[in-house]
């Protein structure tokens, strides 16, 4: 009983915590302020999600959310001196609707959640998921989901993930580049880079039995990526351009051979084979985890980097002719 | 008696913690915040991890718990340096 109270004394806590930065993040007119706020947040919507039972999403929120969330926003406000929300912008109409949007999303959202908390005799996913999960190749139920009850979903957001990092190589040339960080740094980046290569090799194996997979451990790498770029690595440890390329299509790439090749055995798409589905998991998210990896590095560098335009398979924009 | 030892490290641990906190929003200037946020919370910390272990009583789990206290102390004390550096570049206080 005093246990119970205790618990459910700090979940209390974390969730008027999480009300109160969320608030301090959009109300303060200092923009670093906002974005220190939000990386707090994110750390906080963590320790929410591990709290609830959801070590995936806890992983994916720090790492993510948080973290790398939070480095390119303030590679962002380093690009933007000053860092002062306009009382134009802030007082302004597209602000109103917005939060206008927002509270009734999120009265939306708590109707739905009251509604079917209380079903009678629901249906619920996490009941069917366990009874299917020994057929799946894993044995965690989100992996499971992810890239074989649902591995359709996963294509797709891989897709977006692509899409998106096409038009952030659209953007332009890369955010100015940092100098290089001195002798601590750099003792500090040659323990801390293999530690987190180790650390995606560990999340994407462990993802098939534990909380993991291939966006954690793409989140991983990416750091180290962005941990090299802080550090004055050019490349921010990302290969020459052309095998850049073939990195960011792997992921989609390894969804459709494996699901083309399920076809032409006589299968629906994407329907593994007995006894294989582990294997082939295996292989995609691999292939997933580098391609998640590239693409947030390019997010973070913010455009092309160095020596992108004299590749050989760049587009003719201009259409002049002009130097490919 | 385990037990009572490990929540001694606990309690001594969050008190660390409550310092350094406190330090943080006390002390002058940057330079004296900085010993705030990395000694005392780094010391704090590794007095939790090392209460957890005992409660724990697994190897395993203490050799992570010491792993983990010894990538934060590597991290803070790095972040201190740079943060002193920029700030002795740039002339703030």
């Amino acid at each position: 009983m005093m246990a119970t109270t205790l618990w459910m004394m700090l979940d209390v806590l974390l969730a008027l915590l999480c009300l109160a930065l969320g608030w301090a993040a959009v109300s303060s007119h200092d923009l670093r302020r906002s974005v220190v706020f939000f990386i707090a947040f994110g750390l906080l919507l963590a320790i929410v999600w591990a709290r609830l039972g959801a070590p995936d999403l806890a992983l994916a929120e720090a790492a993510i959310g948080a973290g790398l969330s939070g480095a390119l926003l303030l590679a962002a406000l380093r690009d933007e001196p000053g860092g002062t929300l306009d009382d134009d912008v802030s007082r302004g109409p597209l602000a109103t609707a917005v939060s206008l949007l927002v509270v009734v999303l999120g009265t939306v959202f708590a109707w739905v959640v009251w509604q079917t908390i209380d079903v009678a005799d629901p249906v619920r996913m996490a009941d069917r998921i366990s009874g299917e999960l020994s057929g799946s190749g894993v044995s965690n139920p989100v992996t499971a989901v992810l890239l074989n009850f649902r591995a359709y979903d996963t294509l797709l957001e891989l897709a977006v993930l692509l899409a998106a990092v096409l038009g952030i190589l659209a953007l332009g040339p890369a955010r100015t580049p940092y100098q290089p960080a001195g002798p601590l740094f750099d003792g500090l980046m040659r323990w801390l880079v293999p530690l987190l290569m180790l650390t995606a090799g560990y999340l994407l194996w462990a993802g098939a039995h534990a909380p993991g997979g291939a966006f954690q451990a793409g989140a991983m790498l990416a750091a180290a990526g962005v941990i090299l770029r802080l550090g004055g690595d050019t490349n921010s440890g990302l290969p020459r351009p052309g095998m850049v390329r073939r990195v960011l299509v792997s992921g989609i790439a390894a969804f459709l051979l494996v699901g083309l090749s399920t076809m032409i055995t006589g299968r629906d798409f994407l329907e593994y084979p007995d006894g294989w589905a582990g294997t082939l998991i295996l292989l995609i998210e691999t292939a997933a985890m580098l391609a998640i990896a590239a693409t947030l590095v390019l997010a973070y560098v913010g455009g092309r980097p160095d020596g992108w335009r004299e590749g050989p398979g760049d587009l003719d924009i201009a259409g002049d002719g002009g130097p490919r | 008696m385990t037990e009572a030892f490990a929540l001694a490290l606990l309690v001594s641990g969050i008190g660390f913690f409550v310092a350094g906190s406190v330090g943080i929003l006390r002390l002058p200037d940057l330079h004296s915040r900085l010993h705030a946020l990395t000694k005392a919370d780094n010391l704090g910390l590794g007095l939790l991890c090392a209460g957890l272990a005992l409660l724990e009583g697994s190897l395993l789990i203490a050799a992570k718990l010491f792993f983990i206290w010894l990538l934060v102390l590597a991290a803070s004390a790095a972040a201190a340096h740079l943060i002193a550096q920029q700030s002795l570049r740039q002339g703030t206080k």
